[in-house]
């Protein structure tokens, strides 16, 4: 399968990529890492007239951990997350995460940043960051701005993105240290997106949890951050009543498709089973 | 389309040629270099068959650009054995344990395995299996092709060790 036809742009700034986008609205794109965009311009489902590949911008590709401030370069791959001994120190929901997607090729030019972007609710990191209340960065013609990612995604591969902005970079506040994480993910094979994922990051004040974060993957057309599960384990000793709460408030809030994973009953049933394993392992990581 | 200019080492030659921005490395490997042996199988990044050494780390050549690649070092499935036509470690390992059938997946197999031997020299057998875990075969059921990577990490660790 050949892609359409395309001018290739490789700047060196943000500031001429943004010129680029802008110079080209609506009809230029980004490319990282491609493992989403080159299939689906394969099948013909994206047209760019201009591609705009980012490699070539180093300050994209770093990874800045200053005490719990943590902010990591749109162009980082799921490689270099995985490989990064400071995120897995500060934040190992990370890397948890990033071996559960795809397979080894696609994780060496897969990016975070490509990951969340473009709005493919099957992607896994958008829950993450929507858990860790995460801010992406976005440069456009007038500047930059930043949106919480808890209000990125407005429908599958619709965002608050506009058309002349780019993604640089996503920041947040790692969890205290002592927090128990956990990514389970439920898939019929490596490389396919979940059948239902959860991603729970929580910290305990002796046997009591003192805060809890839920997030859900591809059981809606968006990334889901499930505060009222959230909030059903804070105050309690995740005693089985508690988990019960957080897993059917979860469940409460998923409307995914039926597709080959299964009918939408379910997938939602996944998601509560998903959500009860990401709490007892993040308990179990907790101290 | 108006062509680019794209330049890159592949199996350690200079290789300097003109494609269309829209020419994937796959198509730029096999048709205007002739290197044959990575293949296209599902076309879609999920089997691996194309699988080449980028920068030394395995991608799927089926969804990269070729002009993504410029400035590049590629090694295939060609630049693995020695000049003189020696097999490489995994290649003869592959023969002597029955590592293929039809051989289709072999090429991306035997590359990506290269690599992972790179990365880590001991694997486990889970370590293999989740390494090769971007490559399908659909004949061996993996048994042998697993057994021939083992041995042939055996076989790099001891003539490492005779050095």
């Amino acid at each position: 399968m050949i892609p359409g036809s395309f001018d290739y742009h490789r700047p060196t700034s943000v500031d001429e990529a943004v010129g680029l986008l802008a110079g080209h609205a609506g009809n230029a794109l980004i490319l990282a890492g491609g493992h989403s965009l080159i299939p689906m311009m394969k099948l013909r489902m994206a047209m760019p007239e201009h591609l705009i590949d980012i490699q070539d911008i180093a300050s994209l590709s770093s990874i800045e951990v200053s005490g719990p401030q943590i902010e990591i370069g749109a162009n980082v791959t799921q490689a270099e997350l995985i490989a990064s001994e400071d995120l897995e120190q500060h934040c190992p929901i990370l890397r948890e995460t990033s071996l559960q997607i795809a397979d080894p090729q696609i994780r060496n030019v897969g990016t975070l940043g490509g990951n969340v972007a473009n709005g493919d609710p099957g992607n896994d990191m958008p829950a993450i960051m929507q858990l860790l209340d995460a801010t992406y960065v976005l440069s456009g013609p007038d500047g930059s701005r930043e949106v919480k990612a808890r209000d990125f995604y407005e429908a599958a591969y619709f965002t608050t993105r506009d058309e002349a902005e780019m993604l640089t970079s996503i920041r947040f506040t790692a969890p205290p240290a002592g927090h128990g994480s956990s990514y389970m993910k439920q898939k019929r094979k490596i490389g396919d997106y979940a059948t239902a994922a959860a991603g729970v990051v929580l910290t305990m004040s002796g046997d009591t949890c003192a805060s809890a974060s839920i997030g859900l993957t591809n059981v809606a057309d968006t990334p889901l951050w499930a505060e009222d599960a959230s909030n059903a384990l804070i105050g309690t000793t995740l005693d089985d009543a508690a988990v019960s709460a957080a897993v059917d408030a979860a469940k409460a809030i998923t409307d995914p498709a039926a597709d080959g994973r299964g009918p939408a009953e379910y997938r939602t049933h996944v998601a509560g089973i998903m959500v009860q394993r990401a709490i007892q392992a993040a308990h179990q990581r907790a101290n | 389309m108006s062509k680019i200019d794209v330049k890159m080492t592949v199996n350690g030659k200079a290789v300097e040629t003109k494609t269309e921005p829209r020419t994937l490395l796959i198509h730029l490997l096999r048709e205007d270099l002739n290197l044959t042996g990575p293949h296209i199988g599902c076309d879609t990044s999920h089997c691996g068959a194309c699988t080449v050494d980028l920068n030394g780390k395995s991608v799927k050549s089926c969804t990269v650009f070729a002009a993504q690649a410029e400035g590049a070092e590629i090694t295939t499935i060609e630049g693995i054995a020695k000049p003189d036509g020696t097999l490489h470690a995994l290649q003869e390992a592959f023969r002597q344990h029955h590592g293929l059938q039809c051989g289709f997946c072999t090429p991306g197999m035997i590359t990506r395995a290269y690599r992972l031997l790179q990365e880590n020299p001991n694997p486990t057998e889970e370590e293999i299996r989740y390494g090769i875990s971007g490559n399908l075969c659909r004949c061996t059921g993996y048994q042998n092709i697993v057994k021939s990577i083992q041995a042939a990490a055996e076989e790099l660790s001891v003539k490492e060790a005779a050095e």
